[in-house]
């Protein structure tokens, strides 16, 4: 942890722009998306943080400003110190971006890729940023906020097929749910996912809807 | 005077070495036990999938041991596991591939319904894109219970009109 913490001290006063950010466990760092890479080509070269191990995204929610954060996990292999580093992305709703990461870390290609495919955030300057799990031509971003849980109603990736089988992407019947698990229960019974309101399913209608 | 008949089985010397049968009858028994899979393991019911091949449930003794992962050489997609809607054109193109007559088996929930995953992402039954034979319930089924879907499998190959599709000019 302390090699966490000189981290921080170093980079905090080589980049006067990085602030602390709030953390419950490794220590973490704020950071403008214009210093990014510069931020974190330090912590790699000076501070070992050799070990790019995830990079992933927040969705603020829509009139969020800014709306989407894009948080990097960074591990040293040499003193098992970790620390997080988050930075805004720019630009507006539709085209959030920020820079990429892969000249640095080539495992963050797919990372990247991922969080892409799920919030539809650009990175700048990636080698290929394609979808990775949904399929190419998915018109939307599922981790969204504003995107449902069942899904919207789209065309299957293959279209001889959709013209053959007539199936489509639908949303998903949800039966009550979505199901979810009370924490902290002692009574594995009480404890199982339910869904929250199971007042009504696919027969009868939501009340109020 | 009356003998009693004791032979029981068939006796080539009396019966001239001729089989009276119907078409129908040797056609499905030959294919109700040479059911080749065609093991489309998207999930983990391909873990239960293949514990039905080992010698403790051993699926051999149902005939239906020849897993063929060519889809030309099978008879019966068994679709074990999530079927996703980016798969779910590939499931439908190896099912056109099999040669006729061809069964599927929906094995587990989430073939049969999209079980737990009511989801963006996942094909609610994969009945919605391929004609489903037998629905196994399960999450994952046990073993048994597969060869449970084989049995009834084999009981509808059995009752099958299988002559009159091969004699007749098909559409």
């Amino acid at each position: 942890m302390s090699a966490s913490v000189d981290a921080i001290t170093y980079i905090k006063s080589t980049f006067p722009s990085v602030t602390d950010r709030l953390s419950s466990d490794w220590p973490a760092v704020n950071v403008p998306t214009g210093e990014l890479i510069s931020v974190l080509k330090s912590l790699r070269d000076e501070q070992a943080f050799d070990l790019l191990s995830d990079v992933t995204a927040i969705d603020w929610a829509e009139g969020a400003s800014p709306r989407f954060t894009v948080v990097y996990h960074l591990y040293s292999t040499t003193s098992h110190a970790a620390i997080r580093v988050a930075t805004p992305c720019t630009g507006d709703d539709a085209a959030p971006t920020v820079p990429s990461v892969v000249p640095l870390w080539p495992g963050a290609n797919w990372h990247e890729r991922e969080a892409y495919d799920m919030f539809g955030i650009t990175f700048e300057g990636h080698p290929d940023l394609r979808r990775i799990l949904m399929w190419d031509g998915y018109p939307y971003h599922p981790l969204r906020k504003e995107f449902p849980l069942a899904g919207i109603e789209t065309v299957l990736p293959d279209s001889a097929v959709a013209e053959e089988t007539k199936a489509k992407v639908i949303a998903a019947p949800m039966m009550g749910g979505p199901f979810v698990a009370s924490a902290g229960e002692m009574n594995l019974t009480d404890a199982e996912p339910r869904a929250k309101d199971e007042s009504w399913s696919e027969r009868s209608a939501k009340p109020g809807a | 005077m009356v003998t009693s008949n004791s032979e029981l089985a068939y006796n080539g010397k009396i019966e001239g070495e001729v089989i009276v049968s119907r078409a129908d009858a040797v056609i499905n028994w030959i294919r109700t036990n040479s059911v080749w899979p065609m093991p489309m393991g998207l999930a983990c019911c391909a873990i239960e999938l293949m514990a039905v091949g080992n010698g403790r449930f051993d699926i051999a003794r149902f005939g239906a041991e020849v897993m063929r992962f060519s889809p030309r050489q099978a008879d019966c997609m068994i679709v074990a596991g999530t079927v996703t809607y980016k798969m779910a054109p590939v499931v439908r193109r190896i099912y056109d591939q099999m040669t006729s007559p061809k069964w599927v088996i929906a094995m587990g929930a989430c073939a049969s319904s999209g079980g737990m995953y009511r989801s963006y992402a996942t094909l609610q039954g994969v009945d919605r894109i391929i004609p489903v034979d037998v629905y196994v319930s399960g999450c994952p089924p046990r073993p048994e219970a597969l060869l449970d879907a084989l049995i009834k499998l084999q009981a509808k190959i059995k009752a099958e009109r299988s002559a009159s599709e091969l004699f007749t000019a098909s559409t």
